[in-house]
């Protein structure tokens, strides 16, 4: 290729190139995803047995809220920002993101975002203690004074997500190759551009509601304060209905990469691929009419209730639809269990899990046991973990013998694999049932009938964090294998990124490709 | 540490010997190890709690489909068996068939659902009505019309909390007043905050209502055995979150009645008291305790405070400066820092004459003073 990478840092300052920014999203997600574990580490620690052993319950409220923090909007975020940077130009057959510049620029305030958020540990009065849902008056009357130093970090987080998200939609609107119809892309691409609009349409609502939170922190404002005559369940109303398409952003994009893998492993064309571009798109709208089950026990009208819990049992069928297609693509396959897919899978059987007692929450007379306690842990730690974080990693073990053009050690991954399998089950089952037995959620201590259960959550937690390592050493030794892939990486897969060279060329599709 | 490990695994296996020897049913060692959810005390819990199940096997039903087909193609369909890719990759009867049926589950859900929220809704009709304010990190109950009301926080000994000592059966589920409520009466829970959101839940009531400051909110309990039933706060609302539970004791309705009577008689006692005269030494000790119960929180029970949060009270400005402001500092709380509630409300004349004479002369701060009851009473009514 004519123009090489430049030299030096000033490569990746300036770069404008979609695999440099890929490549960087996905390493600040890294380190943060190992950061935000070291916090859920702590977490665990302390709730190995019952009494205060470790940390006092104020810092264990921090370590709580920048857990969430760090690992919603600092790992899993950028990761599948970093995923789309790499994969939709080399996917619809373009040679860059439609907009470098504002690439450029999105990624590289991110770290100052986050360099700000976990400064306000060492500070006065320490860390945002609210809970990684920040509900007011606790986040604002009663905050910390490091508050305003939180928001302003939420601020740039959620600039750079929209910068971010405009740009993908640019990018597949404008710049897939000729002959390239909605109906033939790949359904990451798919995915990436519903959660896109998803980001721009309540990105700003997150702004809107830490910026009420700012002038009633800072400028004398009560639209939080009920003793100024404002509402406190307003900030939940504002929040959720951020907050809950917010879920989806975090898990859309993982369905669109195990579709992308299961039929490589399953060597069967993915099944249903129209019903799974419109269940997406219904999963999409739905989320933005069921903030409220995050509320039910809030005292909403009899009328509110019910609406919020009918359209929440909706959400089931099309993710149904998803799960369905997915087994019966895998069904009369001709299946293999390479790392990618053993992710693949993991994630379908412990989604659909987290999915069934999303199910289970969405009763409402039921939720009002459920609602707070470790139940709820339990499920959105199904969702996210097995969901968000396996799939990234299993688009990791897929798509690096592409970036890298070095074959991963599948034995190391396989052991990554299981370690991790096994970790997040001990970890996260047992949450299930302290739950239901009557453990409420973001306690630093609790009562001895729930210490088994929780001593098995912590093991398995050390034994997850620890599995993690063996992700990072397989990931590096990777890069420095001398093991070369080759352009097609896998057997017959499908999709454009496996018709350019391993490693990727710095520019690639200067020239469009033909589409069949 | 270990030894605890080790206590647990012993316990398992011997559970597990013991389960094998004696014979015990699956349902109790269900119930024993704490994995589902209380059916509890009320017909609402019961009918909640077979809710929770019917939905629960539903899910357990649909996940043994899915997950059977799953497990039947990954073993039968493996290439190193010589499986061949079949190609067929959509069908449009398919997709109606898995869209319909779990519509029609739902559905099926939907309906009991909706008739037990109706009835969860409707508070009318009550017989005891209790007022529930959830405070940074106690809560207080007033009973409508019956001029009763009194805080109940945690009474744990703080030397379990930090394994100082063995915990008690109860360990941070026991507090030092019960909520009391009568039996086989409707009692209507009207509950808000003070401060910031809590929420009040006891899982063998089902009932779980946020407590929001500006806004109250209902439910309703009908209780049909005596007992003792416990919560906790379900809502995080700062340092304390975990350490304010809730106790409700159900009694027949004649123990009800004699248990209101004795709560009036004590009030009127303690009013009296606000008259005496008392020494220094009954102020300082009494004063230790009520610093323990609701200062030493923030505080800290060495006077210290923690540093950038929750200001020292040892060498303090206000503990070691003019009594009238230190007066009013406890009755009204502090005006720009919401964190220090208005204990005026809370706590009796006695109880913030003795706090006060404790915190002035406690910590090193030897002030030699004290206030009276009858100096509270005048302070508060000269406002």
């Amino acid at each position: 290729m004519a123009h090489g990478p430049a030299k030096g840092i000033t490569r990746w300052l300036y770069t404008t190139n979609h695999k440099d920014i890929g490549s960087m999203y996905l390493w600040f997600s890294l380190a943060m995803f190992l950061i935000g574990g070291v916090f859920a580490l702590v977490i665990r620690a302390e709730l190995f047995e019952p009494g205060l052993q470790i940390v006092d319950p104020e810092f264990f409220n921090q370590m709580t809220t920048m857990h969430g923090l760090i690992m919603v909007f600092g790992a899993v975020m950028p990761a599948f920002v970093g995923l789309a940077n790499w994969m939709i130009p080399l996917m619809i057959g373009a040679p860059d993101m439609a907009l470098p510049r504002m690439n450029n620029w999105s990624f590289w305030i991110l770290p100052f975002a986050f360099c700000m958020l976990l400064s306000t540990l060492f500070m006065d009065g320490g860390a945002p203690n609210f809970g990684w849902t920040f509900y007011a008056p606790l986040s604002t009357t009663y905050a910390p004074p490091s508050v305003t130093f939180f928001i302003f970090a939420v601020h740039i987080m959620g600039a750079s997500s929209i910068m971010g998200a405009i740009n993908i939609v640019v990018t597949i609107l404008n710049m897939r190759a000729p002959g390239m119809t909605m109906m033939k892309m790949p359904l990451f691409v798919w995915t990436w551009l519903i959660t896109a609009y998803l980001l721009i349409a309540v990105m700003p609502v997150l702004a809107g509601v830490v910026t009420m939170m700012l002038m009633d922190i800072n400028f004398g404002t009560s639209f939080f304060d009920a003793a100024g005559g404002g509402d406190p369940v307003l900030f939940q109303h504002v929040f959720w209905f951020f907050g809950h398409p917010e879920v989806y952003i975090m898990i859309l994009p993982a369905f669109g990469i195990v579709s992308a893998i299961i039929p490589t492993f399953a060597r069967k064309p993915l099944f249903g691929y129209a019903s799974m571009v419109y269940a997406t798109s219904s999963i999409a709208f739905l989320s933005f009419i069921v903030w409220a089950h995050h509320m039910f026990t809030v005292g909403m009208p009899v009328a509110g209730e019910l609406f919020f819990m009918y359209a929440t049992m909706l959400i089931a069928v099309p993710t149904g639809v998803k799960v369905f297609n997915w087994v019966s693509t895998m069904f009369r396959g001709s299946l293999t269990f390479e790392t990618p897919m053993l992710f693949s899978i993991a994630f379908v059987i412990l989604f659909t899990i987290g999915g069934l007692s999303g199910l289970m929450l969405s009763i409402a007379p039921a939720d009002f046991q459920y609602h707070d306690t470790y139940f709820v842990v339990a499920h959105f730690h199904y969702v996210l973990v097995p969901g968000a974080i396996f799939s990234i990693m299993a688009g990791v073990y897929y798509w690096l013998p592409k970036w890298c053009g070095n074959m991963y050690n599948e034995t190391m991954g396989k052991v990554h694999f299981w370690l991790a399998f096994i970790g997040l089950n001990l970890t996260f089952f047992p949450m299930h049932f302290v739950g239901l037995a009557g453990m409420p959620r973001r306690i630093p201590d609790y009562s001895l009938q729930f210490a088994d259960f929780n001593m098995i959550a912590s093991c398995g937690a050390f034994l997850f964090g620890a599995a993690q390592l063996l992700f990072v050493y397989n990931v590096v030794a990777t890069i420095r294998s001398k093991h070369k892939a080759t352009t097609e990486v896998w057997e017959n897969p499908e999709g454009l990124e496996w018709t350019v060279p391993s490693p990727a060329p710095y520019h690639t599709f200067t020239v469009a490709p033909p589409i069949k | 540490m270990l030894s605890r490990v080790s206590r647990s695994y012993v316990r398992l296996l011997a559970s597990l010997g013991l389960w094998s020897a004696s014979a015990t049913t699956w349902a109790e060692e269900v119930e024993r190890w704490g994995v589902n959810m209380t059916q509890g005390v009320t017909p609402m819990s019961h009918n909640v709690y077979d809710l929770h199940m019917d939905i629960f096997w539903w899910c357990v039903g649909i996940g043994v489909v899915v997950f059977g087909v799953m497990f039947y193609t990954m073993i039968a369909h493996r290439k190193s068996k010589g499986a061949k890719a079949a190609n067929f990759h959509e069908s449009t009867s398919l997709e109606i068939l898995w869209t319909v049926i779990p519509f029609v589950i739902l559905i099926v859900m939907a309906i009991p659902a909706t008739k037990s929220l109706i009835e969860i809704y409707d508070t009318s009709e009550s017989e005891v009505d209790i007022l529930v304010t959830g405070y940074q990190w106690k809560w207080k109950y007033e009973y409508v019309g019956e001029d009763v009301s009194f805080f109940s926080s945690l009474s744990t000994d703080p030397n379990e909390i930090n394994n100082l000592v063995p915990k008690g059966a109860n360990y941070l589920l026991e507090v030092d007043e019960h909520l009391v409520i009568p039996i086989k009466k409707k009692v209507r829970f009207l509950v808000t905050a003070n401060d910031v959101i809590h929420a009040w839940w006891v899982p063998a009531l089902a009932v779980k209502r946020d407590a929001i400051p500006g806004f109250i909110n209902e439910s309703w309990a009908y209780v049909e055995e005596p007992g003792i039933y416990r919560g906790q706060c379900a809502e995080l609302c700062g340092k304390d979150h975990g350490f304010m539970p809730i106790v409700v004791e159900a009694v027949s309705e004649a123990d009800y009645e004699v248990w209101l009577s004795e709560k009036k008689a004590s009030a009127a006692k303690l009013k009296a008291l606000t008259e005496k005269e008392f020494t220094f030494d009954e102020l300082y000790s009494q004063g230790e305790q009520v610093y323990g119960k609701n200062c030493a929180a923030c505080h800290q029970p060495d006077g210290k405070g923690i540093s950038g949060t929750f200001p020292a009270i040892a060498g303090s400005a206000i503990a070691t400066g003019v009594l009238g402001e230190h007066m009013r500092m406890v009755i009204n709380g502090s005006s720009n820092n919401p964190m220090m509630a208005a204990f005026g409300p809370q706590l009796s004349e006695v109880d913030i004459a003795s706090v006060i004479t404790y915190q002035r002369n406690a910590f090193g701060n030897n002030m030699g003073d004290q206030v009276q009851p009858i100096d509270v009473l005048k302070f508060k009514q000269a406002k």
